[in-house]
């Protein structure tokens, strides 16, 4: 009896240092569910979920507060492989936050940049240069597309282009010619 | 030597070789215009160095390296720059490229050349005269020549270095052609080779089909200790993985270089630049093109660079009927032009206008049997029909774990389907999206780090604003106020 | 000039999925002609009978999942399927046997598991098994050889009369066991192999006129090996796997366990081995993998047989290896070109 209970004390007492040990040893900072998804989400920090940023928007969906529907640049790829990864099911992307449309960046009409820097502030990702008063350019390579460049802008110089493919872009297309449909 | 080691897979194919390999090579005629990509070679694209109106020398420097892994473009011949704009290119795109448009001016006035005694300088000042002469390899793969003279970080010394004259593609003779006529100069290209990388020993690898070839390199190789390795008639032994494990009996690893088993390998044609680049100062300004197929003269030219598809096949009589399709490269493994008015570049290495007596014509596509026929001829020991409906499916992570990317895209698969399925393209597909959501994710994360970036400046401003807020005037608790319904403290005043 | 864009490779091998399945179907004749021989017209109508169901009922499935006629049925796929199950028939199997063997086989087996290329069992072998345990005294009921004393061979006319139920004369005379069912009978009877087999039912070697059957099946199997429209490793797999636990058997007790080659020889196991077993579309598809493939099978076959409640067990067999052969495939995937030894 006496054994018994001194065998499983010493046990728990072991166990316990052991998960003391792990906790403090192996602690994970911050919460990697949240990195995860925001590794998946394209970064557009378009803010089109409801989200400022697409961090915010991956710390909703864990906390229960969004749908993985709301992002209309990761499209449906990108829903796919937030259900795969929170075990739930896909489904279509929520209309009510726009729709899945292929990459554009922003581009500044030079010749009526009053060079009012609004936009400047309003890029996420500071693809924007200019100073005030002098005209302002979009950096292609940086720009996300987000289109929260377009609002600001007083004299609506700011157009979105769709990225043109190139002979270093283009891609072979998935094969049509297949007889069998279904 | 005798002894070659077979590699799994492959196919015989028809060979048509004869067609254009009964003519010595012709030399280009030079056109009234030349339009040269900067894009030639794997690679950044050369830097233009010159503008419209300039006039040009044969062999002086239009597009300058850009990078390591790079090469120089030349002026094919002396004239005057029109343009340097985006023009169409041999690509299976059909997209235009940026390309440098030379109005000739029939002087063919060289520019002063210097040849190098290799012997004496340091290698890498060799190298960078070979990407200034814009030596790459015209296999049809067109990697840098200078980056595969490096051996730094990977071996000592090479083991073998291989001179591929395997020329295992259907139709095309232009290696077997440059190896009749020219093998004292392919051999003096191989010299330059053996001065930089040191190997143990030297095999060029031909095709047994081609016994004048073999003849000619023997005679060429005597004394020099060079072996000419003839290696059985069967595609595609012309890869350089499937040539090194004939001759060597060693496989290139999975993600790996051949650097990394002590081989390199070169065509037998980029031997020949090489030693006109290091030995005549003459940088790589023209290639020899196989023109086959449904034209009147089938044969192999020695084409100035930037020579359009249309004049070529001019020269060589023109089409003759029923030309459906033109293929750049091999039928194998060659991809069809949306047009001929496209220039010769370093990589065009044969010219095939094909009719319906050529080609196989689309058959209707079946559902996978699963019969195997695949796996039997694939050279790379891949599961293509796993690769297939994995690729079908989208499903690219399995597809990558079934080694996708050792794939060489040889076209075997496709070869003997029986269902006709479009196996290769489906790979090709399957890699591209690989790649573009790869630049995509590498695109996100660069966005992630800049609006994080952003958002710790916006709120280190903030602070330092509010730091010297306070530092002016102290601000007392009763100047704080709660705006009423929004719940946001603001500072008054 | 514009010219047409299509992907590489630009010539192919001249072959189809027709052009094998109607190998197939001449690997087939040598076997067909023995047992026509041997058993009389029977097998000539059901092979008809079966051919003409299946070819409606392979038409009809494509209509309805609006697949091209022309390329599907033209494949002859069909046509395999129906002589591979009609072959395995009695000869004087009444025709709503075989309709209803057909129809499992083409409209559930085939089409409604996706139709040629998806689906998981082989098709001929579902029909047959559907007939095997729902018509188990029909399915047995097997003629007596040619050349084994049967009081009367039947004509085209009988036979058909026969077949559709209109027989003129008793039928019971004409029919008698399988060897493989002999064998099996006599074994529960406490009989030892030696005394089975002085029965004249058993031939030379596994079988009055069952073993011509056998070697008209092995010679057409082999020239589909030779000519690769068919894997060798499936039957080269599957006999060996057979021979190896039929030997140990038969070493440790040849009083109760038939000799390896009269299991070789037998019932089912050389036609299944080159024709059943090789069905591309259900067997595993990587080189090891088929050999594995292969031998599970064999080895099925034989406890099916001694241990089962079945004479012969290969279409049981078969079924089942297919259930495995996905997973086989997943971890027998061949070393890629360039990768360590493992």
């Amino acid at each position: 009896m006496i054994v018994a209970i001194f065998t499983l004390s010493a046990l728990a007492g072991a166990s316990g240092l052991l998960l003391g040990f792990a906790a403090v040893r192996f602690k994970v900072e911050g919460d990697p569910v949240v990195e995860k998804i925001e590794a998946m989400l394209p970064q557009s920090q378009c803010g089109q979920c409801g989200y400022v940023g697409c961090r915010s928007y991956a710390e909703a969906i864990v906390a229960g507060e969004a749908d993985i529907n709301q992002c209309p640049p990761g499209g449906n790829n990108g829903i796919i492989a937030l259900a795969e990864l929170l075990g739930r099911d896909p489904k279509p992307l929520n209309a009510e936050y726009g729709a899945e449309q292929p990459k554009r960046v922003a581009v500044i009409d030079e010749q009526s940049c009053i060079g009012c820097t609004l936009c400047i502030q309003a890029c996420p990702v500071d693809a924007i240069l200019g100073a005030a008063k002098h005209m302002h350019t979009v950096i292609a390579r940086e720009c996300t597309g987000c289109e929260l460049c377009l609002a600001p802008c007083p004299v609506d110089c700011i157009q979105m282009e769709p990225v043109a493919a190139t002979i270093t872009t283009w891609k072979w297309t998935y094969p049509v010619a297949e007889i069998e449909a279904a | 030597m005798s002894a070659w080691f077979p590699f799994h897979g492959g196919v015989k194919t028809v060979r048509h070789k004869t067609e254009s390999s009964q003519r010595p090579i012709q030399p280009g005629l030079l056109p009234s215009r030349l339009v040269v990509p900067l894009h030639q070679h794997v690679g950044a694209t050369a830097k233009p160095m010159v503008q419209p109106g300039d006039r040009v020398l044969k062999g002086q420097m239009i597009g300058q390296a850009d990078g390591y892994v790079s090469a120089a473009v030349h002026a094919p011949t002396s004239g005057r720059i029109m343009a340097v704009d985006q023009q169409p290119v041999p690509h299976p795109s059909g997209l235009p490229d940026w390309c440098v448009t030379l109005e000739t001016d029939g002087e063919d006035h060289w520019i002063e050349r210097k040849p190098l005694d290799y012997r004496r300088l340091h290698p890498s000042d060799l190298r960078n005269a070979i990407r200034n002469a814009g030596v790459v390899g015209l296999g049809g793969a067109v990697f840098p020549s200078a980056v595969k003279m490096n051996l730094s970080g990977h071996c000592e010394r090479l083991d073998h270095l291989i001179l591929n004259g395997a020329e295992c593609e259907p139709w095309m003779s232009c290696d077997d052609l440059i190896m009749r006529e020219r093998a004292a100069e392919i051999v003096a290209g191989i010299h330059i080779m053996v001065h930089v990388l040191n190997p143990h020993q030297v095999l060029i690898g031909i095709e047994d089909d081609k016994p004048e070839a073999i003849a000619a390199m023997n005679a060429a190789c005597a004394g020099t200790g060079y072996q000419v390795c003839p290696v059985p008639t069967r595609y595609p032994s012309g890869g350089a993985k499937q040539l090194t494990k004939l001759l060597t009996n060693k496989e290139a690893p999975v993600n790996g270089r051949s650097t990394d088993i002590g081989v390199q390998c070169f065509n037998v044609a980029t031997a020949y630049t090489l030693h006109r680049a290091v030995n005549h100062g003459e940088p790589v300004i023209s290639r020899i093109v196989t023109v086959t197929g449904q034209v009147a003269h089938p044969q192999n030219i020695d084409a100035l660079l930037g020579t359009a598809f249309a004049d070529l096949i001019a020269q060589c009589g023109g089409y003759s009927d029923g030309v459906e399709r033109l293929i750049m490269g091999g039928p194998m493994m060659g991809f069809a032009l949306h047009r001929d008015d496209v220039p010769v570049t370093k990589a065009t290495n044969c010219i095939l206008a094909a009719s319906a007596r050529e080609l196989t014509l689309e058959q209707p596509v079946m559902p996978c049997i699963r019969c195997g026929d695949c796996v039997d001829v694939c050279p790379a020991d891949l599961l293509p029909q796993q690769l297939y409906w994995y690729a079908r499916a989208k499903e690219f992570d399995k597809a990558r774990d079934h080694h996708l990317f050792s794939c060489i895209e040889c076209g075997c698969c496709s070869y003997v389907c029986p269902s006709h399925i479009p196996l290769v393209q489906y790979y090709r597909y399957a890699k591209n999206e690989i790649w573009a959501r790869e630049k995509e994710k590498q695109q996100a994360e660069l966005a992630r780090q800049r609006h994080r970036a952003r958002m710790e400046r916006l709120e280190r401003e903030k602070q330092e604003r509010e730091a010297k807020l306070r530092q002016k005037a102290p601000p007392s608790r009763a100047e704080l106020v709660v705006v009423p319904g929004t719940g946001i403290s603001e500072r008054n005043g | 000039m514009r010219f047409r864009t299509v992907t590489s490779p630009h010539v192919l091998l001249e072959t189809s999925v027709g052009l094998i399945m109607r190998r197939v179907l001449y690997a087939m004749l040598p076997g067909i002609v023995a047992l026509i021989w041997f058993f009389g017209w029977g097998i000539g109508v059901n092979l008809v009978l079966a051919t003409v169901v299946a070819l409606l009922a392979e038409a009809a499935m494509l209509v309805m999942r609006s697949k091209p006629l022309a390329s599907h049925l033209g494949d002859t796929s069909a046509v395999v399927t129906a002589w591979l199950l009609a072959v395995a028939l009695p000869p004087l199997a009444p025709w709503w046997l075989t309709v209803i063997g057909v129809l499992s086989a083409i409209v559930v087996a085939k089409h409604l598991y996706g139709g040629l290329g998806y689906n998981p069992f082989n098709p001929a072998m579902v029909g047959y098994v559907v007939l095997l345990i729902s018509f188990p005294r029909e399915m047995s009921t097997w003629l007596i050889p040619h050349g084994l004393g049967q009081p009367h061979t039947l004509t085209l006319l009988e036979t058909l009369q026969a077949i559709f139920g209109t027989a003129p004369i008793s039928l019971d005379a004409l029919t008698g066991a399988t060897p493989l069912d002999v064998l099996r009978t006599q074994l529960g009877l406490g009989l030892s192999v030696t005394e089975i087999r002085n029965s004249p039912v058993f031939g030379i070697v596994a079988g009055h006129g069952w073993e011509w059957a056998t070697l008209g099946f092995l010679a057409g199997g082999l020239w589909l090996v030779y000519i690769r429209a068919a894997a060798w490793q499936i039957p080269v797999g599957m006999l060996s796997g057979l021979a190896v636990i039929a030997t140990g058997f038969y070493l440790v007790d040849p009083q109760h366990y038939a000799p390896p080659w009269l299991h070789l020889w037998s019932g089912a196991a050389v036609y299944g081995a080159f024709f059943i077993a090789t069905d591309p579309v259900t067997a595993s598809a990587t080189p090891r993998g088929r050999l594995i493939y292969g031998a599970g099978i064999g080895m099925l076959v034989y406890i099916i047989r001694g241990f089962g409640g079945y004479p012969d067990g290969v279409a049981f067999a078969v079924l089942l290896m297919n259930i495995a052969a996905p997973t086989i495939d997943l971890y027998t995937q061949p070393r890629v070109f360039g990768a360590r030894q493992r």
